[in-house]
């Protein structure tokens, strides 16, 4: 586990000269990877420890954004960024205990069906609410004061910023995993009957998991927010949900490390190959062929097992 | 009087030519970005198009600009702001861009305009018509250059009207967008004598548009009205020729591109009238220019694509103009001058971004009545850009002064 966060570290130390040499890593792809991964590691904590497949995720990020994005527009002036993203991470909790509450009643593909169904719904209020300016979405986000002192207004003040939180959300997931409630999660989806005959009340353990993981999808989302200054249909939409799959199932199941990987690669074909034109939905979508078909573990998991058996 | 006008015009050029020489061009490279739709649905009204177009434009002007290459660089949007966001703002950081155009999606537009302002560089919509971007949201270093669905609906529906076709019928896709252009309709029908008899609301993207199309016929109204764009427009006027609508009720897309009617067929737009800011084959010189664009595409441009070569050709005209590509300056000399060349006709651009001009009125032709591909309209009319603009909004800062 010490050699994880090592790497970790190692990961951190690397970040944070990012912004030094902008020629190399573009700091604000950067700030969309370290979004984008914390959002993965939110769904790996679902899928890859505790074996439910949701397709909420994107309700979750978006629903955060739209909260923490349509407070900064109106009242940045009076209270601190914190504030913000603590009302978008709330508001992402809540949906996640309603959404779970509802969904783990079912199993296997009911529960994936449920959540879908549910997220329309949180999607559909996103186009037609006032507030959340319907299909143009919120822009011109200011970024504010954190706790009314510090000023994130500057590219440099939000990368350390995102930096910060990334570290502390991925932290927590790393914290969740490897506490005595993570294995119960993991009996969970390895054999419920049998955690359940171990006298575990797994709706409760499964339910705690969701909200979990739906909180900090929703931080990233806030976070998002507040990087991009914008927030769009697109955060809410299905194909997010969907893209979150991809990314975790190319980056490695189950694996702390996979959704970091699997976001920077799917984040960093979208952004470099968008000068290609259409050839951009093709490459990524025979990425996902290939990775499917031979890597299916996915790239972090493949080298660990690579690593294991030599 | 008028010679103090004069005079402070004249020491306003200078002031505008002083900081110029000061300044020249950044980076020695004009790169004009065409963020645009390239794999979507907006891909066959703008997409390759615009960026052919933009060239077209760097071309004409022999590829330099101040003694400085002109670059075109163009990218996917693929219609999600956050990637065009993204997008803008590598480009803007990292590689030098000075001015976007094109846009097919108001979101997108509007995202980038926000950073465009805060990093002063220049925004020009093409494909982008909200209205949106001339309210609240509006930015001093954008320009709406080719139309705006106010425009549009205003030429169609007051045409119609002077034709005596007094009750409407709505038919609108259920976004945004849809709304907007409704509204605006539903204001200018109100404004001369017309009456709405109804509205039928739909999902967006639509297929399946019979029930919506038997309301409207059912209601009796003289134009079944269509608020919506691309696919949706195209897949109602198919189901509604299907379905018997003509005689006495007309169908009136309130946004339809000839690449809209290239798909439909002359056979069942026929007859329609529309709006355009662009047709290619209205005068000698559009029709120089579409001649080159189609040597390089084979297809005709659409007024979206057209418009990104009319933008890039005047951005770069008054860049040369001031003597340097800072945003403030360039965007001053673009107010002082009267656009005229092979797209837009006396076109002025206003405080808020709305460049005022010439649209035309546009018939589809009969079948019979078209000698080759692409003939597709009758010009019925040209509307004076005041006739068919909105007034400036209030609530836009811009307008303040």
């Amino acid at each position: 586990m010490s050699s994880t966060l090592r790497l970790f570290w190692l990961f951190v130390a690397a970040a944070i000269l990012v912004p030094f040499f902008p020629q190399i890593v573009y700091p604000i792809f950067m700030m969309k990877v370290l979004c984008y991964g914390l959002f993965a590691c939110a769904f790996n904590l679902l899928l890859g420890y505790t074996g439910l497949v949701s397709f909420a995720h994107a309700a979750f990020l978006g629903s955060a954004g739209y909260v923490t994005g349509a407070l900064m527009i109106r009242h940045a002036d009076r209270i601190g960024t914190e504030v913000a993203i603590l009302a978008g991470v709330a508001t992402a909790a809540a949906i996640g205990a309603v959404i779970g509450g509802l969904a783990i009643r079912r199993k296997g593909i009911y529960f994936a069906m449920i959540t879908l169904a549910l997220s329309q719904i949180v999607y559909f209020l996103a186009v037609q609410f006032r507030w959340t300016g319907g299909e143009d979405g919120l822009q011109g986000i200011p970024r504010g004061r954190l706790f009314g002192l510090v000023d994130l207004t500057s590219d440099n003040a939000i990368y350390g910023f995102t930096l910060v939180v990334f570290v502390a959300g991925f932290l927590l997931v790393h914290r969740i995993i490897h506490s005595p409630f993570g294995q119960i999660l993991r009996a969970i989806r390895d054999n419920e009957p049998r955690a359940i005959s171990l006298g575990y009340d797994t709706d409760r353990f499964k339910l705690l998991a969701f909200v979990l993981s739906a909180a900090v999808a929703g931080l990233a989302g806030a976070l998002k927010a507040l990087v991009f200054q914008l927030v769009s249909l697109n955060d809410v939409s299905l194909h997010t949900s969907t893209e979150v799959v991809l990314m975790t199932l190319l980056g490695g199941l189950g694996t702390i490390w996979g959704p970091l990987v699997g976001a920077a690669l799917v984040v960093g074909l979208q952004n470099y190959l968008a000068t290609l034109g259409d050839m951009v939905t093709i490459v990524i979508g025979l990425i996902f062929i290939v990775c499917v078909s031979f890597f299916r573990l996915g790239l972090v998991g493949e080298f660990l097992r690579l690593r294991k058996s030599a | 009087m008028k010679l103090d006008i004069l005079g402070a015009a004249a020491i306003a050029a200078m002031a505008v030519a002083g900081t110029a020489q000061a300044q020249g061009i950044s980076d020695d490279v004009v790169k004009v970005g065409v963020l645009t739709d390239l794999s979507g649905i907006y891909s066959d009204l703008a997409g390759q198009g615009s960026v052919v177009a933009a060239q077209l434009a760097a071309e004409e002007m022999g590829g330099k600009v101040l003694g400085k290459p002109v670059v075109v660089v163009s990218a996917d949007h693929q219609n999600k702001p956050d990637i065009a966001a993204n997008l803008a703002r590598g480009w803007f950081d990292q590689q030098q861009v000075d001015m976007i155009a094109d846009f097919p999606t108001s979101s997108t537009a509007l995202a980038v305009m926000e950073i465009a302002r805060q990093k002063n560089r220049v925004t020009m919509l093409s494909s982008g018509v909200a209205t949106a971007v001339l309210a609240e949201k509006c930015s001093a270093t954008n320009a709406q250059w080719t139309v705006n669905t106010y425009a549009l609906a205003a030429g169609t529906a007051k045409a119609l009207l002077k034709d005596g076709k007094k009750s409407w019928y709505f038919i609108t896709a259920d976004y945004t967008f849809g709304h907007s252009l409704e509204k605006d309709a539903s204001q200018i029908i109100a404004e001369n004598g017309g009456e709405v008899k109804g509205v039928s609301r739909h999902p967006f993207p639509g297929t399946d548009f019979s029930s919506f199309i038997l309301k409207a016929q059912g209601s009796g109204a003289d134009v079944i009205a269509l608020a919506n764009a691309g696919a949706d427009t195209v897949n109602a006027i198919k189901q509604a020729s299907e379905y018997g609508v003509g005689g006495k009720q007309t169908v009136a897309p309130l946004l339809a591109y000839i690449s809209d009617v290239k798909s439909m067929g002359l056979a069942k737009a026929q007859g329609m009238y529309l709006t355009e800011a662009f047709y290619w084959d209205y005068d000698d010189r559009s029709r120089a220019w579409s001649a080159k664009f189609f040597e390089k595409t084979k297809k005709m441009p659409t007024a979206a694509q057209a418009g990104v070569y009319s933008a890039t050709l005047s951005y770069l005209k008054a860049i040369e103009a001031a003597g340097t590509d800072e945003a403030g300056a360039v965007m001053a000399r673009l107010r002082q001058m009267t656009i005229d060349d092979a797209v837009i006709r006396n076109g002025r651009l206003r405080a808020d971004g709305a460049l005022v001009h010439d649209m035309l009125l546009l018939q589809v032709k009969k079948p019979a009545e078209s000698k080759r591909d692409w003939d597709f309209y009758n010009v019925r009319a040209v509307l004076s850009g005041a006739e068919v603009y909105p007034a400036p909004n209030p609530a836009c800062p811009l307008n303040k002064s």
